[in-house]
């Protein structure tokens, strides 16, 4: 049993909203010296939301914000800095084209009286410094040209070795190999015994009981939990997480739900060893024609990569894929369109022309159909009052530009742009992603009534309530592997959260 | 309520303010037009005339041509620094294949006038495919792909003349850059035709849509399953095959044809571009912009020479209208992007 050491840092009655919406609600925190804090909860359970209150890049919000009892303010990340808090943020961020002793002095490289950088220093310590982190590379080395698991290890290393008191990893263990992680966790218990405060958020609930020595669970912007984790279990902690009750509005899918027999109708997608780097290893799978295959698992799973490569845009090192007949790799996304493959990807950003009307957002993938060299716009405008009225977009006025609709109705316009000439494989990713509850059933709807017109549907989401609500059949996906195939069997989110 | 009157109570509910900052691309290259003219009128009585109007458009017509290509280029939120040299190229080969009086000291090749513009228009065709595969097989960003272009075209140049000058040209060359009909010179006609048929071509056609669709989204172009590459390649080609008429007008315009003959219309063919409102950054614009910032451009090189200026100081007056001009791209974009959020 430690001591009892007074908390560094403690946050009283946090809250913070988004634009109406709370993200976190009157949130109690406190962080002692020499403790490792694992922090788990759903997406948008308002982890991360408190964390950058922590790391001070949301200055905006209400509450006590003591650092070593004194009440604070940060305005910025760099005032979070100055007091010793540092954040390993969950998209990697760092220079590729530096080397890596660059990289580990980003901001500060050491300089002689001249202002020159000394490089020989900086080199000599990167490499100690690395190699107390059991990495050995040369510090020399173009830091890209590592694996990306490397990449992530230097990165934390250069955040814990920074001198901070606090440091905050957000999710840090989703790029890792198993020895990769062994090292983190030794790095940080000896970080633990020099006095530094750790907060770990993880989705991999076996990895924040076995190094954490505090566990805290969010849910709904709320903690409702906080324990030792040593008096607590993976399932204990899941059940917090969701939360048993009615608490939120929609179906909470913590109950078991029967999935239906496999189906027997043809293949539409055969995918035979997809491997790619370390994202995807060995993936095979069949998707049926009137039938939707869910596709779990958390963040960086490799979800993303296996979409792409469905749709062309991304090239496996090995591995086929059979689109009605013949194994390819597509080499374009054209060449997948052609095949009959669509895609709509999680980002919004990403796939819709914001400064163009709906009517041409919803006819692009269509008008080699509909016009050989002329555009015959009355007919676009028509195509798009059909599926805008289908699909109950609002407002029905298919020449106002994409970007004055609502998230949820941009996500249906992404949609409609597949449906007019219904492609046999819909690979959607995360379709239900930061909507309104009447908007998630729509496309769920949509989903539905597809799936009854005989298309193959592939939904990927790192949410369980999106595969529970959706799919025939589930695959769970971890670290780039097909870990388990829930058919024909009962499912929930537990069932879910333990598998992936 | 059909959906075109609530398309305009929605526009109207913006209010006119949104509306118009929305179009402020559109708008300001207008106004500068205008403001210039009144400007050159008012300082001098020999400006504004019909003979002088004429002069303006003979003079911004090689301009012209050579602008529709790079129109499709800018629209995809690309550029394309080999024009005025491919123009020059292509100029210079035109001749080449030309029986040339015998003072002119080139050991050329003659061929009857139609195979000696059919092989003009290959080589710039050319010139452009290598600028597209650059660009789309190997990667090359445009700028850098036709910079290396940019040489290579004057390299070709170069080995073709050696220092020194052809005059002739084919026959239909010689009247379409020098000749006239009914008092309007054919270089102007065979200009508007060309913008014309560059209007047509990217508002009326699918691959003009794809143009607008790749340059304001490029990610999303991919995702909807376009053919991205294809239609990058194709305006490269378009860019030099418009920059090669350009040069082969531009050479019978002259009389000559020559090294360096075509250098600064380079930079006034972007600046057109640019100056009438089509977006650096792809996806916004068009032949009509192109348009008004050729009369910006040509009513401010002509009127210049009417007022009583340093001609040196022109260069810089040049210079700062253009900056001016990049300025208010910019910053259009910009409100646009507001305007709709």
């Amino acid at each position: 049993m430690r001591e009892v050491r007074p908390p560094i840092l403690e946050l009283q009655g946090i809250t913070k909203s988004f634009g109406g919406v709370e993200a976190l609600r009157g949130v109690d925190f406190a962080l002692s010296a020499g403790e490792i804090h694992g922090l788990v909860g759903e997406n948008g359970a308002g982890k991360s939301t408190l964390m950058k209150i922590i790391a001070g890049v949301h200055s905006e919000f209400s509450g006590r914000f003591l650092v070593d009892g004194q009440e604070t303010h940060f305005r910025s990340a760099r005032d979070a800095h100055a007091a010793g808090i540092a954040m390993v943020h969950q998209e990697l961020s760092v220079a590729p084209d530096l080397t890596v002793a660059e990289n580990v002095f980003l901001g500060n490289q050491p300089t002689n009286a001249l202002g020159l950088v000394q490089w020989r220093r900086m080199a000599r310590e990167a490499g100690e410094q690395l190699s107390r982190f059991g990495i050995d590379v040369d510090p020399m080395t173009r830091l890209g040209d590592l694996p990306i698991g490397l990449q992530q290890l230097i990165e934390i290393a250069r955040v814990l070795f920074s001198g901070a008191r606090i440091v905050i990893l957000d999710e840090p263990t989703s790029a890792l190999s198993p020895p990769e992680v062994e090292r983190l966790f030794a790095t940080l218990r000896r970080l633990r015994e020099q006095g530094t405060a750790i907060v770990f958020i993880s989705h991999f609930i076996e990895d924040i009981l076995r190094v954490s020595d505090t566990v805290t669970v969010f849910r709904n912007g709320r903690k409702v939990a906080e324990t030792a984790s040593s008096a607590t279990s993976k399932g204990a902690l899941i059940e917090a997480m969701i939360g048993r009750g009615g608490e939120a509005l929609e179906h909470s899918y913590s109950d078991d739900l029967m999935l239906p027999e496999p189906s027997a109708s043809p293949v539409v997608l055969k995918v035979d060893q997809l491997s790619l780097a370390r994202s995807l290893k060995d993936i095979s799978f069949e998707a049926r024609a009137g039938e939707v295959l869910g596709v779990y698992g958390f963040m960086g799973c490799g979800q993303q990569e296996l979409s792409r490569i469905l749709f062309g845009k991304l090239k496996p090192d090995s591995g086929t894929l059979l689109v009605g007949g013949t194994p390819k790799i597509f080499a374009s996304t054209a060449a997948a369109r052609r095949a009959g493959v669509a895609l709509v990807p999680e980002s919004r950003r990403d796939m819709l022309f914001h400064q163009e009307p709906v009517y041409k957002n919803i006819s692009i993938s269509i008008l080699d159909r509909i016009s050989a060299l002329l555009l015959r716009p009355a007919q676009e405008r028509e195509i798009a009052r059909r599926q805008v009225e289908q699909l109950q977009i609002r407002p029905p006025v298919v020449g106002l530009d994409l970007g004055m609709l609502s998230g949820g109705n941009q996500q249906k316009v992404a949609l409609a742009k597949w449906l007019t000439y219904p492609p046999k494989l819909l690979v959607l990713c995360e379709p239900t992603r930061g909507m309104d509850v009447g908007a998630k059933n729509d496309v769920i709807n949509i989903v539905r009534d597809l799936r009854a017109r005989g298309l193959a549907i592939l939904v990927l989401s790192t949410e369980p309530e999106t595969v529970l609500s959706l799919a025939d059949r589930i695959l769970v996906l971890k670290r780039g592997a097909v870990v388990r195939e829930f058919r024909n069997e009962p499912v929930s989110k537990d069932r879910l959260l333990e598998a992936a | 309520m059909s959906s075109d009157t609530a398309f305009a109570a929605a526009r109207g509910a913006r209010g006119l303010a949104p509306f118009l900052r929305s179009q402020m691309r559109n708008i300001a290259p207008f106004l500068t037009l205008i403001f210039l003219s009144a400007f050159f009128a008012f300082a001098s009585p020999s400006f504004a005339t019909l003979d002088n109007l004429g002069n303006i458009l003979t003079q911004v017509s090689v301009t012209g041509v050579i602008a529709v290509g790079l129109t499709f280029v800018i629209l995809c939120a690309e550029i394309d620094l080999s024009i005025a040299s491919i123009a020059n190229v292509t100029g210079i080969a035109v001749a080449y294949f030309t029986l040339q009086e015998s003072y002119v000291n080139i050991a050329n090749i003659p061929l009857p006038g139609a195979v000696a513009i059919v092989l003009s228009i290959l080589l710039c065709a050319a010139l452009g495919l290598v600028n597209a595969l650059g660009l789309t097989v190997i990667g090359i960003p445009s700028f850098i792909m036709t910079l290396a272009m940019m040489q290579i075209a004057a390299g070709i140049s170069a080995l073709l003349v050696r220092g020194q000058i052809a005059y002739k040209v084919p026959g239909l060359i010689t009247t379409l850059g020098s000749g006239s009909i009914g008092g309007i010179p054919w270089i102007v006609i065979v200009a508007a035709l060309m913008l014309l048929g560059g209007h047509l071509v990217l508002t009326y056609t699918r691959f003009g849509r794809y143009v607008y669709m790749v340059g304001g989204n490029r990610e999303a172009a991919e995702y909807a399953g376009l053919n991205v590459k294809l239609i990058l390649g194709s305006v490269m080609v378009i860019s030099a095959v418009c920059s090669g008429i350009g040069g082969m007008l531009g050479v019978a315009h002259f009389g000559s044809a020559q090294q360096n003959e075509f250098d600064t219309y380079l930079l006034d063919s972007i600046a057109a571009v640019v100056v009438g409102g089509t977006s650096l950054f792809g996806g916004r614009g068009g032949i009509g912009n192109t348009i008004v910032g050729l009369f910006v451009l040509g009513v401010l090189n002509n009127g210049l020479d009417h007022v009583n200026i340093d001609s040196f100081l022109k260069i810089l007056i040049r210079g700062l209208i253009l900056l001016a001009a990049l300025i208010i791209n910019v910053y259009a974009q910009r409100l646009r992007e507001e305007a709709a959020e």
